[in-house]
């Protein structure tokens, strides 16, 4: 068990910085997920963690000691690829193993760690079947317990689902959150999947561009997002995002300069609606019936919008809809630095 | 009417002119390649009197010369000398080749592209050049006519070095970054995760290495002089040249040479077959 704590710290590739100094604590025992676009610098980040890339300059400190110098096995850490990296010429209960290659520990002392994992995991039936007869969650389900035998200080996942089908990955978010309330150890997570860090973190860190935009719990930044990215990113569908200005207490769409960004997330506009916050008109353009509501596409002026109605709501194309947001629903950002605008 | 008329109909496109030719080119490839093979056991199994009686099955065939070959203790000592130098060759090249190749392919360091395409070009040198070189450097050393001279040019080879590189440039970094972070060091991931992954690669080059060996003659001929120390093929060459040519002897030498041949062959051809499923496996 230890805390996680970066300091100021920067990954470059010759002249290209892809890392631009990262502060970040990460509490014992906490979930923490790493979000972010393709290229942002989430594996890097994780891979500086676990000690396979070089930090160019900072301080990584797991459980308080300084790690930059130290190999990865030294750092106590253990980590899951995208790619499960379970080697197919080995046996499960053999990948498994692997993690305690260098533990001291007797035969069947490894035996039964590797057999406790396994009945955890629901390996057990499986332990001497070869990686090809396996299915993609059972490998990567081997190769959580590869990390877990080890039991370390941390564990550090890398889009361990991505290679998963849709069906899968739902039933490996639980079966991942429910080993981490049973072992209570700190996690570091990355996904590109905004559904994974909403339903598996304790808290979100969003990245862009080799910095963090925003650290906070899922509601938090659900509810409160520091920054037209991160406002745009969490969320599905995406939250609307539009030049406004206010008029007669109501935000409405504005054109030119010295206007604010408002965003309304599609759940909080409603069609029809009598909320104060913002008002927007326009002729529809697409409908979709969700079930227990209908997603509303129509364009507000220039903007495409989306916005939500009752599930047995029905819309032509064409035709013209007003929808209105409540106040507390409406979140304002600076045009110029995309940053939000706290509320007085 | 024409065979076409008669034969029932195939599926479409099965037999196109370009499959007529290609099956044309290599059965004739076969008959070539075959032939001298199937004339070296049926004159093994001939008496001196009939070796010139060009008939594939022999009029009254005999094992008499396996006997007299076998009987004779130069040829268990060329056959054994042959062996030693063919599986140390082996053993040797497949190790460093693999070794220097996976540190090429798998490791970013300054001279990297330098050292690649210095072993690359030495592949470009005919052994017939080579040779000089590795004679004075075995002169100087005192290396001549020992179990050593013999080995030592094959010990680890350009080819080698290049095939399992390519090989290794196939094995995912991820596979090696998790044994790094399970705590094994360079050497223990080399052996016991990037080796197991590149088995066919180990295979073709293990063939390839013995074989080589095996049969290599020119080298083996001028590094040598002492008869104690002649391997199989310049051991057989001096059958040929002490007396008259006796053809039935040489060619049950050749027979007995090419036992060994096959047993590694059959032995790792296996190993192919499992490694290329091995690699094919993704994840
Ligand atoms: N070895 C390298 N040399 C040079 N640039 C690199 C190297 N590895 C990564 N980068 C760059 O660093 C940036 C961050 O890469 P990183 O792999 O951390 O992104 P990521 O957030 O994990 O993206 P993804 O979601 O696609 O995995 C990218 O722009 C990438 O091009
Ligand atoms: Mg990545």
């Amino acid at each position: 068990m230890a805390q996680i704590e970066l300091r100021k710290l920067v990954k470059s590739y010759g002249r290209n910085t892809v890392i631009h100094g990262i502060d970040l604590d990460i509490a014992d025992g906490e979930f923490v997920v790493f979000v972010g676009p393709s290229g942002c610098g989430k594996s890097t980040t994780l891979r500086m963690l676990a000690g396979l890339d070089e930090v160019t300059s900072g301080e990584i400190r797991i459980g308080g000691r300084v790690v930059n110098e130290l190999d990865p096995k030294a750092r106590d850490i253990a980590m899951v690829f995208q790619n499960y990296a379970i080697y197919p010429h080995l046996t499960v209960r053999q990948n498994i193993a692997f993690g305690l290659y260098t533990a001291r520990l007797s035969k069947a002392e490894k035996r039964k760690q590797v057999e406790d994992a396994a009945a955890i995991l629901g390996l057990t039936p499986l332990l001497d079947r070869r990686p090809s007869a396996l299915s993609g969650g059972q490998r990567q389900r081997v190769a959580i317990g590869r990390a877990m035998v080890r039991s370390p200080a941390a564990f550090l996942f890398d889009e361990p689902l991505s290679n998963l089908d849709a069906q899968l990955r739902a039933q490996m978010r639980i079966e991942i959150k429910a080993l981490h309330a049973r072992l209570g150890t700190t996690i570091a997570y990355v996904t590109h999947d905004q559904v994974e860090a909403m339903t598996m973190a304790d808290r979100i860190v969003v990245m862009k561009d080799g910095r963090i935009l925003q650290a906070a719990t899922p509601m938090e930044i659900y509810d409160h997002p520091g920054d037209v990215f991160t406002a745009r990113f969490i969320g599905t569908p995406s939250m609307n995002i539009l030049a406004a200005q206010a008029e007669g207490g109501a935000y409405v769409p504005a054109q030119g300069a010295g206007r604010v960004l408002a965003g309304v997330r599609p759940h909080d506009l409603i069609v029809g609606g009598d909320g104060t916050g913002l008002r927007l008109e326009g002729q529809v353009t697409a409908m979709e019936p969700l079930g227990p509501e209908t997603l509303v596409h129509f364009m507000a002026g220039p903007v495409p919008v989306t916005a939500s109605a009752g599930a047995h709501d029905r819309f032509e194309a064409g035709q013209t809809v007003r929808a209105a947001a409540p106040v507390d629903k409406v979140h304002l950002f600076d045009p110029a630095t995309e940053l939000a605008i706290p509320r007085g | 009417m024409s065979a076409a008329d008669i034969a029932p109909p195939l599926p479409k496109g099965r037999i196109r002119p370009g499959r007529i030719l290609t099956w044309t080119l290599v059965f004739i490839g076969g008959v070539i390649m075959v032939t001298p093979i199937l004339f070296m056991f049926s004159t093994s199994l001939k008496t001196s009197g009939q070796i010139y009686d060009l008939r594939l099955i022999p009029a009254r065939p005999t094992l008499d010369n396996y006997i007299k070959v076998l009987a004779d203790g130069r040829f268990l000592r060329w056959f054994v000398n042959s062996m030693i130098v063919a599986v140390a060759v082996t053993v040797s090249s497949v190790f460093f080749d693999s070794l220097v190749g996976y540190t090429l392919a798998k490791f970013r360091f300054r001279g990297r592209m330098f050292v690649f395409l210095a072993i690359l070009s030495t592949l470009m040198i005919p052994t017939e050049m080579l040779v000089i070189p590795w004679y004075l450097m075995s002169a100087n050393f005192g290396w001549l006519d020992s179990y050593w001279g013999i080995a030592f040019p094959g010990m680890m080879t350009a080819f080698g070095t290049f095939l399992m590189k390519q090989f290794f440039e196939t094995v995912p970094d991820d596979f090696l970054e998790a044994a790094r972070i399970d705590g094994l060091n360079e050497f223990t991931i080399w052996w016991k995760v990037a080796m197991p992954l590149v088995t066919p690669a180990i295979s073709a080059l293990a063939i390839f290495a013995f074989l080589g060996n095996w049969t290599a003659f020119f080298w083996p001929l001028i590094v040598t002089t002492s008869k104690e120390l002649y391997t199989l093929p310049v051991g057989l060459t001096s059958f040929a040249v002490e007396q008259s040519i006796q053809w039935e002897m040489i060619m049950t030498g050749a027979a007995l040479a090419t036992i060994p041949t096959l047993v590694v062959f059959l032995a790792l051809q296996k190993f192919i077959v499992r490694g290329v499923m091995l690699a094919g496996l993704k994840g």
